[in-house]
């Protein structure tokens, strides 16, 4: 058993939680998050930040960042309104989402940002 | 009628069915439902004569004329067998389509539709073997049935999902674990990262585990689930039982329990029953997992059965929010062109005739809401790649042993599986190949999930490279 490993999430620790698409990676580095932000936007959807606190997270709506950015095709105009939305809410999770107006639901919604939880 | 019998004169005997039922000349309409079917005739029935007989057979035709024939009107009721072709790599067998015009059915009835179209006519002496390969459900008759429960966007809506497939684990072993200790794999799978586990089809309320426990236990495993990962979980609580009182019984009580997903076996169950549930489960707000035992009989014989494009129309019509398609790399038998057509079918508004993935229609669903396909037997991390390469976001990857037989267990199993899966989708949309680049993708991956790295080292040696039975028709066969 010496090489069996326990799985060490925990009802106690809040940084058991996890949020959805790309939770259980490694925060996205700024270059894997342009990558993110140009397939939603050559998907045709429009993209849209969410946020919220994480004891909030289980929550169907995040506080929305402004509107959605609708018909936004340039890249650093949705990553800066990224880095502009962890800046303000620094203790807060964030998300991506890539809406599809044609399915009539989110084609996408990944955490871009992991807010620290000092258990 | 021929020149010794004027119309609207009565003469008994039996005559030829191509004479009222073979009509080359005939333009399908809009409203009708039309076939194809495969024909292995009899030796020395010719063409025409076995094409009309099927069109005759599965309508308004009986072996003898009847004088109460001349009661109504039957150049409109009969079906029509309207065109023939070779199938290719075959000299045997052709495909003939039929046309039946939309008075002969019930509307909303995918139970009238079939009892026409596969009934007394596959006994039928004329021909050796018969297979109906496709159905095109014309626009009124898709608008008369409920269709799924929920459809893939409402689920993901439910479960706040997206951008990625589900994943999901059916508990082993199949048959045998008590109740409680059943809960606990289901505890595990679900803690590690997956979205779903499943009941084994076979699990239904056996003396080893009744129903109403596994219910109880299964419950508590999701609640606890949910609050340690913070993410939306569900447990497919397999309904099918003895009779449909029983069956509304499970239902009830899991929407008592608050759970957010049952499941079904809809060809054992049976299609009425199928519709009924799924009825129910839209008026209840409850997601419903279909399994398909049963179809391998109906559907793996390349000249005889019902080919599962039709199946899979026919639970879409009936009302399924889940139904296994078939995995293309895994255990169990899948043609991929083949199986891509039907997850198209599945899950597509409109999907256009591609003799290159089995599809010999146009199909219009109109505003029915898709079927999510479930890609479950014999999968595990390696697979991921192609996987998500094939089914895409929309469907639900199901790793039972490539869960539960992680050497650290079904945390991890679930864990390595959920990693895989997002390390796909990512390099998905950064434009990699994933099918090429799968093996670099997936070491990288485990660079920081000791799950993965296990996972990956556990299972690399296991393939399983048996040949399609049942192929698509090509000529190079």
């Amino acid at each position: 058993m010496s090489d069996v490993q326990d799985y060490s999430s925990r009802l106690s620790d809040p940084n058991s939680r996890k949020m959805g698409t790309f939770s259980y990676l490694p925060q996205l580095t700024d270059d894997e998050l342009r990558s993110q932000v140009e397939y939603i936007v050559a998907k045709g959807w429009n993209p849209a930040i969410e946020h919220t606190e994480p004891e909030n997270a289980t929550s169907n709506y995040w506080y929305m960042w402004k509107l959605p950015m609708f018909g936004e095709t340039d890249v650093d105009a949705v990553f800066q309104e990224v880095e502009l939305c962890k800046t303000a809410n620094p203790n807060n999770h964030v998300r991506l989402i890539g809406y599809d107006n044609f399915k009539q639901s989110q084609g996408t919604a990944m955490v871009v940002h992991r807010a620290e939880i000092s258990a | 009628m021929n020149a010794q019998n004027p119309p609207g004169k009565y003469s008994a005997g039996v005559k030829e069915y191509r004479e009222t039922y073979w009509e080359p000349n005939y333009t399908p309409k809009e409203s009708d439902i039309l076939a194809c079917f495969k024909i292995t005739p009899q030796a020395g029935v010719p063409r025409e004569e076995a094409a009309a007989a099927v069109a005759a057979e599965s309508s308004t035709g009986t072996w003898t004329t009847v004088w109460t024939d001349l009661l109504t009107d039957l150049e409109y009721y009969k079906g029509r067998a309207y065109a023939i072709e070779d199938v290719p790599g075959d000299d045997e067998s052709y495909y003939a389509f039929i046309a039946y015009p939309m008075g002969l059915f019930e509307e909303g009835s995918v139970v009238n539709v079939f009892t026409s179209l596969v009934g007394n006519v596959f006994g039928f002496k004329a021909v050796r073997a018969l297979r109906l390969e496709d159905v095109r459900f014309p626009l009124w008759f898709v608008a008369t049935c409920d269709g799924p429960p929920h459809g893939i966007q409402v689920e993901r809506d439910k479960l706040d999902k997206y951008g990625r497939p589900f994943l999901g684990c059916t508990i082993k072993p199949k048959l045998g674990l008590s109740a409680k200790n059943y809960g606990r794999a289901v505890y595990e799978a679900l803690r590690g990262g997956l979205d779903f586990t499943k009941d084994d089809e076979n699990v239904n309320s056996q003396p080893f585990m009744r129903w109403r426990d596994r219910f109880e236990f299964c419950q508590e495993s999701i609640e606890k689930a949910e609050k340690e990962t913070g993410e939306r979980k569900g447990h497919y609580l397999n309904v099918t039982a003895p009779n449909i009182e029983e069956m509304y019984k499970r239902a009830e009580f899991a929407k008592e329990l608050g759970t957010p997903i049952i499941m079904s076996d809809y060809l054992t169950l049976g299609w009425a029953a199928q519709a009924s549930l799924s009825r129910w489960c839209r008026d209840n707000g409850m997601l419903l997992h279909v399994h398909r035992a049963m179809h391998g009989v109906i559907d793996r014989h390349p000249k005889h059965g019902i080919n599962f494009r039709v199946l899979a129309k026919m639970l879409r019509l009936l009302g399924g929010d889940h139904l296994h398609s078939g995995t293309v790399v895994g255990k169990l038998e899948g043609d991929r062109a083949a199986t891509l057509g039907w997850i198209d079918l599945m899950r597509e508004k409109v999907v256009k005739e591609d003799r290159s993935r089995g599809i010999f229609f146009d199909q219009d669903w109109g505003q029915m809401p898709g079927v999510m396909p479930v890609a479950s037997g014999g999968i595990h991390v390696w697979h991921m790649p192609a996987l998500v390469n094939i089914f895409g976001d929309d469907a639900c990857l199901q790793f039972g042993g490539g869960t539960l037989g992680h050497p650290w267990g079904n945390a991890a199993g679930a864990a390595a599986n959920r990693v895989a899966v997002e390390a796909c989708v990512k390099a998905r949309n950064e434009g990699r190949e994933l099918e090429k680049e799968g093996k670099d993708i997936l070491t990288k991956a485990a660079q920081y999930s000791p799950e993965l790295k296990i996972a990956m080292e556990t299972w690399k040696e296991i393939k399983f490279e048996f040949d399609t039975v049942d192929k698509l028709d090509v000529a190079h066969r």
